[in-house]
């Protein structure tokens, strides 16, 4: 497999400029006769749909929600980057390009981090302009707060909703050109292939929620923006249904998924209460901007955290990275924690927590400022643990939350299948080996709104528009094939719901392939995936009907694809022999107990390609070249 | 806990829909409502029968697919809570409680606990948005927004379109939700030029979709998750009142000048 970055060559300054200068333009008149499928509707697909759709393309957008509103994008807290250097506290679209790269551990391609960086601040003009409300100083400007892995403040956010409120800008975006009639949205339907027609994709294969019925669609070109597969571990961050079937399904169609084992564990989460737990709910970084982290020092303190004086406190993340402190980036600062909780010292029921506490910027700045600051987090967590966060300290401890790995693209966003794009969470080409706070807007925003627009044009002026027929063989084969997998699943008619094999999968992932992992830990969680897995196909058992509303059948696609995701990431793990960003093999540590890069073997992107079914996959390798930043050891100290 | 659940079982649009009863043994207390519903469909599921079949999320109380009317109120006891936010600490050993969709003619039963709520997104689609195409936004600060007013807009735009307001009122009047939505862009600069349009061409949607007439009982803002204010409500009237008084005196100016 060739894997062709097409980064434009020259200065980096001046690639993303060059090639909007070079490329080539569909017009006006041209436009109108592609058709384009736009699958997600979060903040890279209602983006994208809404933009393409204004252009002229038709447009058809699909979610699996029963309204484009409801993707998980919503659920983002904090904030989104831009590098408007609003605050004259230094910051430049250089500095915002540098601290990405580093804050992914120098694992990501240096071209597009620099175009993200580029495009920021016309995001921020463009959710202005849609009346997303930012938050605001008395003069009336915006004002920023500061996320972790940066020196400036340089985070716009609406209190802790960003991600709802830039979300609703899309979608309202979406609706504007749903009304005129220039996307067709379909909702409550759910992608379950791509289809290949010689060598380019044409087209998708759904399932009607609803109805059940197994559907197909042709188009000039696809767009996958669906988001991540941090549910793989079962207790995430993520929405109940968010998944990897779409980019799995397509890796099955042969596009090259990279670098899988790239995980990322948020530091603050609120801490596993439960067996019956069906999900992890985050509580935003920005909490790190006035809460301190803390551990007794001594194992086993048992006393009431108001009683423990400060000199009998460890504030493990001032004492080791003291020019960054509390916003230390998320992988270094989840590993902290868990050394901590490791060594014994860990608080609450299980010993798997550390506190995060807010009485000494209550006492700076008084209750109501910190009140106005983070009061729907301090409610959302004491609805869920029963304790008043302005009272006792927050108990927090790291849980899955985004992912960085996903389809490789190339500088046009496009997959190792032609005329196959993906956008947002759902690729992996900003982040690295570890995302910054805030940066997940904006890579879904700039890839919808200001990347795909330009760089789609260069694929659609080389077909010919309206190929594609949804009776010929290859959509008829793809049917096909998606009608038999879910029977398959309905005819298994065994005992284990579910569920109950998705906890067992996510605990297995999260035990071997997560905060750290090993090489005979990996080889293990190999082989009990793939037990598990035929457990799976021969003990599954769905009530119900394939053309009914059925939400077992539906998540019964998704483990499926789970169990198989799980053994490549566990491959990749095992394959990439260094620490880096989230990814920490604990063979490769320095002696201080930080991440050990390696790059002379592995500066580079590991990019699976889809064998066959129970074939060992093949890993392809693109190497990163940084023409400008000068690799260097990550020190937050 | 020890539970006693009458659900609401409907197997499509068209189908009698009927009260199922099932008892239900160690719940935690610290589990969230849905988490005890799932709890449930696990069990339902090792006797041999279909799930209930409920709509969920992001289970953080913001993507608003979460509904329920829990024992005759929409997201249950606790004010300001979503469903999915819902502890089991809100009830007691023993207790029976009522699960059953959020009912409206407007929001038709998809099955079960799951309604079809499409009315709202056609009634954003009808004049929900600022019309800017991508790229040509000025530069953000170019527009100062007085903090009191971006933040009344905020407290509008939080609105997460769950539907708890119209599953309440005795109308199943959508008010609540397009008034939130008419009073944060109302209270935003940029959403000055199409002020009236947007305001006459949403409320003649909900007209549309069969939601009924607000009389201001003001039920819609004790059950909204988000705590949406009746202030919105004041606002939308307003706006209302003046694009339709507008429009009669530009009418008559019309006539006028014709005369």
């Amino acid at each position: 497999m060739k894997l062709d970055s097409k980064a434009p060559v020259g200065p980096l300054e001046e690639k993303w400029t060059s090639y909007k200068r070079d490329m080539k333009l569909v017009s006006p008149a041209n436009k109108r006769k592609y058709k384009i499928i736009v699958v997600g509707t979060g903040l890279a697909g209602a983006a994208a749909a809404a933009t393409l759709g204004e252009l002229g393309y038709q447009v058809f957008a699909f979610t699996f929600h029963d309204s484009a509103r409801r993707a998980h994008s919503i659920a983002a807290q904090g904030g989104i980057n831009a590098s408007k250097n609003y605050q004259n506290d230094g910051d430049s679209v250089y500095r915002l390009f540098y601290d990405t790269i580093k804050g992914g551990d120098f694992r990501a391609r240096e071209a597009n981090v620099y175009r993200l960086a580029e495009v920021s601040n016309s995001i921020i003009d463009q959710c202005v302009a849609q009346g997303v409300p930012f938050a605001r100083d008395y003069g009336g400007l915006l004002t920023n707060r500061s996320f972790g892995g940066a020196q400036v403040s340089r985070t716009f956010y609406a209190r802790g909703q960003t991600g709802q409120q830039l979300l609703l800008g899309a979608y309202s975006a979406l609706s504007k050109v749903v009304a005129s009639g220039a996307v067709k949205l379909i909702t409550r339907s759910e992608m379950l292939d791509v289809v290949v027609d010689e060598g380019h994709c044409k087209g998708i294969v759904t399932r009607n929620l609803v109805s059940g019925k197994i559907e197909t669609f042709a188009a000039d070109a696809v767009l996958l923006c669906t988001g991540g597969y941090g549910n793989v571990f079962y207790l995430s961050t993520n929405a109940k249904n968010s998944n990897v079937t779409a980019a799995w399904r397509a890796y099955k169609r042969g596009a090259a998924f990279a670098n899988p084992c790239y995980t990322q564990i948020h530091p603050t989460c609120i801490p596993v209460h439960g067996e019956y737990q069906s999900k992890l709910t985050l509580m935003s970084e920005s909490l790190r901007n006035d809460g301190r982290v803390w551990v007794p020092k001594t194992a086993g303190d048992k006393r009431n955290p108001s009683e423990i004086p400060d000199g009998e406190r460890d504030y493990f993340l001032e004492r080791k990275y003291p020019s960054f402190g509390n916003l230390a980036p998320r992988d270094i600062s989840s590993r902290s924690a868990k050394e901590a909780c490791d060594a014994g010292l860990g608080v609450g029921p299980g010993g798997l927590g550390v506190y995060l506490d807010f009485r000494d910027s209550m006492n700076r700045l008084g209750r109501d400022t910190i009140s106005s600051r983070y009061d729907n987090l301090f409610q959302m967590y004491e609805r869920i643990t029963g304790e008043n966060p302005y009272d006792v300290p927050m108990r927090i401890y790291p849980a899955v939350h985004y992912t960085m790995g996903g389809l490789w693209v190339d500088y046009n966003l496009e997959t190792t299948i032609p005329g196959l794009f993906c956008l947002g969470e759902a690729n992996f080409s900003d982040h690295g080996a570890n995302r910054l706070g805030a940066s997940a807007l904006m890579q879904g925003l700039a890839d919808g709104y200001f990347v795909i627009p330009n760089t789609l044009a260069q694929y659609l002026v080389k077909v010919k528009p309206g190929a594609a027929k949804t009776d010929s063989p290859a959509f008829k084969g793809a049917l096909e094939d998606v009608n038999a997998s879910v029977r398959r699943l309905l005819s298994i008619n065994g005992k284990r719901t579910v569920d109950s094999f998705h906890r067992e999968l996510g605990k297995i992932v999260w035990d071997k392939c997560g905060m750290a992992r090993n090489a005979s830990g990996l080889k293990f969680a190999i082989e009990q995936i793939a037990s598990m897995k035929e457990e799976f196909q021969s003990n599954l058992r769905i009530l119900g009907t394939a053309d009914d509303f059925n939400t077992s059948l539906e998540k019964a696609g998704r483990v499926a694809d789970f169990f198989e995701l799980a053994d490549l990431m566990c491959r990749d793990a095992l394959t990439r022999e260094e620490s880096c960003g989230g990814h920490f093999r604990e063979e490769h540590q320095t002696a201080d107990g930080e991440a050990k890069r390696d790059d002379e073997d592995f500066c580079h992107v590991a990019a699976w390609e889809y064998q066959g079914p129970d074939k060992t996959p093949v890993r392809n390798v693109e190497p990163l070249a940084f023409e400008t930043v000068h690799l260097a050891t990550r020190s937050y100290k | 806990m020890k539970l006693k659940l009458h659900v609401w079982r409907q197997s499509g649009p068209h189908a009698k829909g009927h009260i199922e009863e099932h008892l239900l043994d160690n719940v935690s207390p610290h589990s969230s409502f849905l988490e005890m519903m799932d709890q449930l469909n696990e069990e339902l599921q090792s006797k041999g029968k279909e799930p209930v079949a409920f709509d969920s999320d992001c289970r953080e109380g913001i993507c608003g697919s979460c509904s329920m009317v829990i024992n005759g109120r929409p997201h249950g006891p606790w004010k300001g809570t979503t469903t999915c936010q819902l502890h089991m600490r809100a009830f007691k050993d023993g207790d029976e409680i009522w699960i059953e969709p959020f009912r409206a003619k407007a929001f038709p039963v998809v099955k079960d606990l799951v309604v079809d709520r499409g009315a709202f997104d056609r009634i954003v689609q009808a004049g929900g948005y600022i019309t800017v195409r991508t790229g040509s936004a000025p530069e953000a600060n170019l527009t100062p927004i007085p903090k009191s007013d971006a933040d009344t807009a905020f407290d509008a735009a939080a609105c997460i379109g769950c539907g708890a307001c119209v599953a309440v009122c005795k109308n199943a009047s959508a008010t609540l939700f397009l008034s939130a939505k008419v009073s944060h862009l109302a209270h935003v600069p940029q959403g000055e030029p199409e002020r009236m349009k947007r305001v006459k061409s949403m409320v003649a949607q909900m007209d549309a979709e069969t939601f009924g007439a607000c009389t201001n009982t003001g039920d819609c803002t004790q059950v909204c998750p988000k705590e949406i204010g009746q202030n919105h409500i004041n606002t939308l009237n307003r706006e209302y009142l003046r694009a339709i008084s507008f429009d009669n005196s530009n009418a008559s100016a019309n006539t006028g000048s014709a005369g």
